[in-house]
């Protein structure tokens, strides 16, 4: 079957759509406003007097021009998307209700602190719950996400050194498995970064560990459960060790999905580690933010937290803003303008409390399951990178496509003809043409199946080596066919430019 | 609970699949010892009711700004949010997708994030602009750290008319970096001598425009001294509506203008979250921290976008990646470009002219009460008041009287003593007449 | 008459007396794939053996350039940055990194020649 060619280019339901700046109506707007008081004009010599250049569009046309563009995207709302790492987990429209309330929404940051109360409990529950989860001592609320918290972690890491005398500790270790968040985080916190290799069952290996902790370590940054979506055993020992040599122990918790509910970080000797409420937690990711990333400090660290820190004084709240005052007397400073990312924590919290701590349990629980079954059966035909058990994500290494012409990236873009987000490709870096598969406990046994089935069916697909063109060609029933990056990259366009003065442009040169 | 689709059938279907006996297996290499400890005390799963009634009731202690008169501003302003502009980011293909790894299949975030990029450069003045940061504080802070790349220098002067925030989060990235950042005194008049400060060690200075205070001035001349010496200006705008009226940074000479995108995205939501604005001359486009979508074609030569330059990033950089940004604010820049886009040139323009025009009409009338006075001369929608007694006191007064006064300077400053009397006031279209009428005669009566 | 030698991290080094030609190895554009970024050294800077001297970039990987010998930079190649694909296109020719003056020569004495890179690059696999 052939596609008709079409005079607009649109196929059916899949719609061309011009760039904003291409459907200009000079003057146009679909924002109507009142009438302006007559004022004498206060702007000294700082007035405009040119044009921006921004088009003008009616409100019919934006809303169709964004319905348009959106339906060309891939969803959690519209399909199954195991993303490995990302917790792309089923985002429920409660939270979006919460956070709409005027109390939350239409509230300002610098608002006396008497007519926010309800603000600040809201930040200190949802303070709670991620204390209790994790049975440590303080949580820093205001990182912007993993990253960040991360960055928070390392600063408190820091902070604490110098207190204590031991300023000379310059290094951090980072397994090579790591995301790539954490050696540039301790690059941005002024570290020098080691890697510390993984062993043959894709953990850390220890003896390698034992070897680099020198006397010039500041801290071990670990994901657990780790990118090859293992947990890391030797936790406790690995703790140990590290505060053997004077080091803290950073736990990345992007992966906290697969525990969450079960076992608490400070049972196993963490001394700090980030929370992505965009992905344990249900916030919606947005097509890449925003998220949260308040982190959890042993009592250790808790003093150097950022500021600012809610406080709860008698029956009523206050917020320490600023560093070196009250209980913020050690604070490191700020790192995030105003209160965090409140408007996640308002969706943060109506998830938790809606499962609430049984349902948070049954919640991981579901996740490695489903990982697990994944993982099960599909190792009929492909081939796990590791042993098993997994927890919440299991990966697939490239030699079951050993000796055919097909490659990962063309399993993931035949997945996309098949109605399936990709998992992580190439990610972890220690396995060879990975495929990191995360389900998530929010997809039913139903559409596991339908994946598998899938995911077999090109298995057997690539080995016969009967299907290469059509894996060379994938996708071909998405909105696009493979995109040229190196093109992108060779000679960037990153903005619009109108074609009169592109091409004078293109004249000049 | 509802949000978990396995039966118990299912369940002892898949454990059977996989060969175990129980969930508990497939936890095996969690540490017992660990496990023996996890006491975890919280509440059982709730219904959707019973959770809209306990976060309903902790939202309802708060007095909202919808609630009376308010005139809060400070890096935050409220306004108007279009309806068609809520609804399209609620739509679930832009709400609950991932970044766009599979542009295949991401188009519509790309395209969006294009144009945002567009949308950025051109109101700033700017050649380039990235997908966006985590808030206005954070990006100035990504500025100075990019500015100490582009100029080798470890450097940097930071004005006392940029926001207080915005000066102590760069202040804090600086000081772990291992930089060097001067902060000067907050300067309520203006006065501060900036060029006589630019110096060959100086990697950037740091301005806002319009100032903290209110202040609207050209920075033009700062940009060239810098430039003399091979240093960057670095310009934030914390109300990006002002660029409807005003000279945009750009054409002053800022190599890096970076801002904070709420005011146009959506709710002030206690401060977060909102949208990081970062723009720079096409030159530094390889020391810029973020995401970026470029233009290409697919094999069918059909137009389309991919995020691009990747290899500063931190996934394939690691340690020597430009930030550690991964999560930026996607959504929130999607509902800034959309907002951008309802308006068009006309709608921004006269959004920006109907902000000034309520800000003078509240000047005009606060500046006749007796003890008080105007500190700038020329604003956009907020300004600086010397007060006759201590802001603090005045604005929890008004508060009392559900009439949102101000943000008191000591918020931010309070072991400065002469800022004890100064109130930031801010309006915008969302007040009426009626409100600053409201507005000063409380405030008469505060101050008799 | 000018000599080759390869370094473990891919570079070559044509020696012609005690001046040089650097570049990435055919070996070296094929695992990165296309190129799209190129950034060169500018004459006069110092460098040393081993040390970081240009920066070569794909869509999905960067890497850096290290010399293989000590000595000053005469010239980059000033037509790599605007044509990356020459790296790919002829990555021991045209696709020329920079040119050096050598300082010490014996350095030389440690990289391989041609028969004994191409059977480390065979081992590789």
């Amino acid at each position: 079957m052939t596609r008709p060619v079409t005079a607009s280019g649109n196929q059916g339901l899949q719609l061309e759509q011009a760039l904003i700046f291409e459907q200009d109506t000079p003057g146009m707007t679909a924002v109507d406003l009142p009438a302006a008081p007559k004022i004498t004009e206060r702007l000294g010599a700082l007035k405009n007097t040119q044009a921006i250049g921004l088009p003008g569009m009616s409100e019919p046309d934006v809303v169709r021009h964004y319905t348009r563009l959106s339906q060309k995207n891939y969803s959690i709302d519209s399909g199954f998307y195991p993303l490995g790492s990302c917790t792309m987990k089923h985002n429920p429209r409660l939270n979006e209700k919460m956070a709409r309330l005027p109390g939350f929404a239409d509230v300002h940051p610098f608002q006396p602190i008497s007519t926010v109360q309800g603000a600040l409990e809201l930040i200190d529950t949802t303070a709670h719950w991620l204390k209790e989860l994790t049975g440590m001592a303080a949580v820093a609320m205001s990182p912007a996400a993993g990253a960040h918290g991360e960055l928070c972690g390392l600063m408190c890491i820091k902070a604490a050194h110098e207190a204590n005398g031991q300023g000379h500790r310059k290094t951090v270790l980072v397994p090579e498995s790591a995301h790539g968040t954490n050696p540039a985080t301790a690059a941005l916190c002024g570290y020098a970064v080691e890697s510390i290799p993984a062993n043959a069952e894709g953990r850390v290996d220890i003896d390698a560990l034992k070897a680099h902790l020198r006397d010039d370590i500041a801290a071990v940054m670990i994901t657990n459960p780790n990118t090859c979506g293992l947990f890391e055993r030797d936790a406790i020992l690995i703790a140990e060790l590290i505060h053997a040599a004077g080091a803290y122990f950073y736990m990345d918790g992007a992966n906290f999905n697969a525990i969450v509910g079960r076992l608490r970080l400070v049972d196993l000797g963490v001394d700090a580690m980030h929370i992505n409420l965009h992905k344990t937690f249900s916030t919606p990711h947005g097509g890449g933010g925003p998220g949260a990333g308040p982190t959890v400090l042993s009592e250790k660290l808790a003093p150097f937290a950022p500021v600012p820190q809610v406080v709860k004084v008698g029956e009523s709240y206050i917020a320490e803003e600023h560093a070196g005052f009250g209980a913020a007397k050690q604070s490191y400073g700020r790192m995030k303008g105003y209160h965090g990312q409140f408007g996640v924590f308002v969706r943060a919290l109506s998830y938790m409390m809606a499962m609430g701590g049984d349902g948070l349990k049954q919640a991981s629980g579901d996740a490695v399951l489903n990982a697990n079954y994944i993982m099960a059966r599909l190792s009929t035909e492909m081939t796990p990178a590791f042993e098993g058990p997994c927890m919440h994500e299991c990966v697939f290494d490239d030699r079951f496509l050993k000796g055919t012409n097909i490659t990962t990236l063309d399993i993931a873009k035949a997945l996309i003809d098949e109605g399936v987000h990709p998992p992580t490709m190439y990610f972890p870096l220690v396995v060879h043409g990975a495929l990191l598969m995360e389900p998530t406990e929010t997809e039913s046994k139903q559409t596991l199946d339908q994946f598998i089935n899938s995911m077999l069916s090109l298995a057997r697909k690539a080995k016969s080596g009967l299907a290469d063109a059509e894996f060379k060609a994938a996708p071909q029933l998405a909105p696009r066919r493979r995109l040229d990056e190196t093109k992108a990259a060779r000679r960037p366009i990153l903005r619009w430019t109108p074609p009169a003065s592109s091409a004078a442009k293109q004249a000049a040169e | 609970m509802r949000y978990l689709p396995l039966s118990d059938a299912n369940r002892r279907d898949m454990l059977s699949t996989i060969g175990v006996a129980n969930v508990d297996e497939l936890f095996r290499d969690l540490p017992k010892a660990a496990l023996a400890k996890a006491q975890i005390t919280l509440p059982n799963s709730a219904s959707e009711m019973e959770v809209e009634r306990a976060l309903g009731a902790m939202a309802a202690k708060n007095l909202n700004c919808g609630q009376g008169p308010s005139f809060l501003g400070a890096g935050n302003y409220r306004h108007h949010t279009p309806a068609s502009a809520d609804y399209i980011i609620q739509r679930g293909e832009f709400l609950t997708a991932y970044t766009p790894y599979q542009p295949e299949i991401a188009q519509g975030t790309l395209q969006a994030i294009y144009e945002f990029q567009t949308q950025v450069a051109l109101i700033t003045g700017m050649e380039v602009a990235n997908a966006s940061m985590y808030d206005g504080a954070t990006a100035c802070a990504e500025a100075v750290a990019m500015a100490c790349r582009v100029t080798k220098r470890t450097k940097a002067i930071v004005s006392g008319g940029v926001h207080p925030h915005y000066r102590d989060v760069t202040a804090t990235t600086m000081k772990f970096l291992e930089c060097e950042v001067e902060l000067l005194a907050p300067d309520p008049m203006a006065v501060e001598d900036l060029l006589g400060r630019i110096a060959p060690d100086i990697a950037c200075v740091v301005v806002q425009t319009p100032g903290f205070f209110g202040h609207l001035k050209d920075h033009t001349d700062l940009a060239n001294a810098c430039h003399a010496v091979g240093a960057l200006l670095v310009v934030c705008v914390t109300e990006p509506v002002s660029l409807g009226l005003i000279t945009p940074p750009g054409r002053m000479g800022a190599d890096i203008v970076v801002g904070e995108g709420q005011s146009l995205a959506g709710p002030m939501s206690f401060g977060g979250p909102g949208v990081g604005l970062f723009a720079t001359r096409e030159k530094f486009i390889r020391q810029m921290p973020g995401r970026l979508a470029g233009e290409t074609t697919d094999e069918d030569d059909r137009r389309g976008w991919v995020l691009t330059l990747s290899t500063r990033e931190q996934h394939i950089r690691r340690e020597k990646a430009t930030s550690n940004i991964c999560t930026n604010s996607g959504l929130i820049a999607l509902a800034f470009s959309v907002h951008m886009t309802l308006l068009g040139e006309a709608g921004f323009t006269r959004l920006a002219q109907l902000n000034h025009a309520m800000a003078v009409t509240l000047a005009d009338k606060i500046e006749k009460l007796p003890g008080v006075k105007l500190i700038p001369n020329a604003f956009f929608n907020e300004f600086a008041v010397q007060l006759p007694k201590a802001a603090e006191g005045v604005v929890e007064a008004l508060a009392q009287k559900k009439i949102l006064g101000g943000v008191p300077a000591s918020r931010f400053y309070p072991t400065f003593p002469e800022l004890k009397n100064v109130l930031l006031l801010s309006a915008t279209e969302t007040n009426t007449v009626g409100d600053i009428d409201t507005l000063v005669a409380a405030l008469k009566e505060v101050l008799s | 008459m000018s000599q080759m030698r390869f370094t473990k991290e891919h570079e070559w080094i044509k020696i012609d007396g005690n001046v040089a030609t650097v570049g990435i190895t055919q070996f070296a554009q094929g695992q990165l794939g296309d190129i799209v970024f190129v950034e060169v050294p500018a004459a006069g800077k110092v460098l040393k053996a081993g040390g970081e001297a240009a920066v070569v970039e794909s869509v999905k990987a960067a890497s850096e350039v290290y010399s293989p010998a000590s000595g000053t930079v005469n010239e980059g190649n000033a037509k790599l940055p605007d044509a990356p694909e020459t790296v790919n296109s002829d990555p021991q020719g045209a696709g020329w990194f920079f040119k050096m003056t050598l300082s010490d020569l014996k350095e030389l004495d440690g990289l391989m020649d041609e028969a004994a890179y191409e059977k480390y690059c065979a081992e590789l696999h």
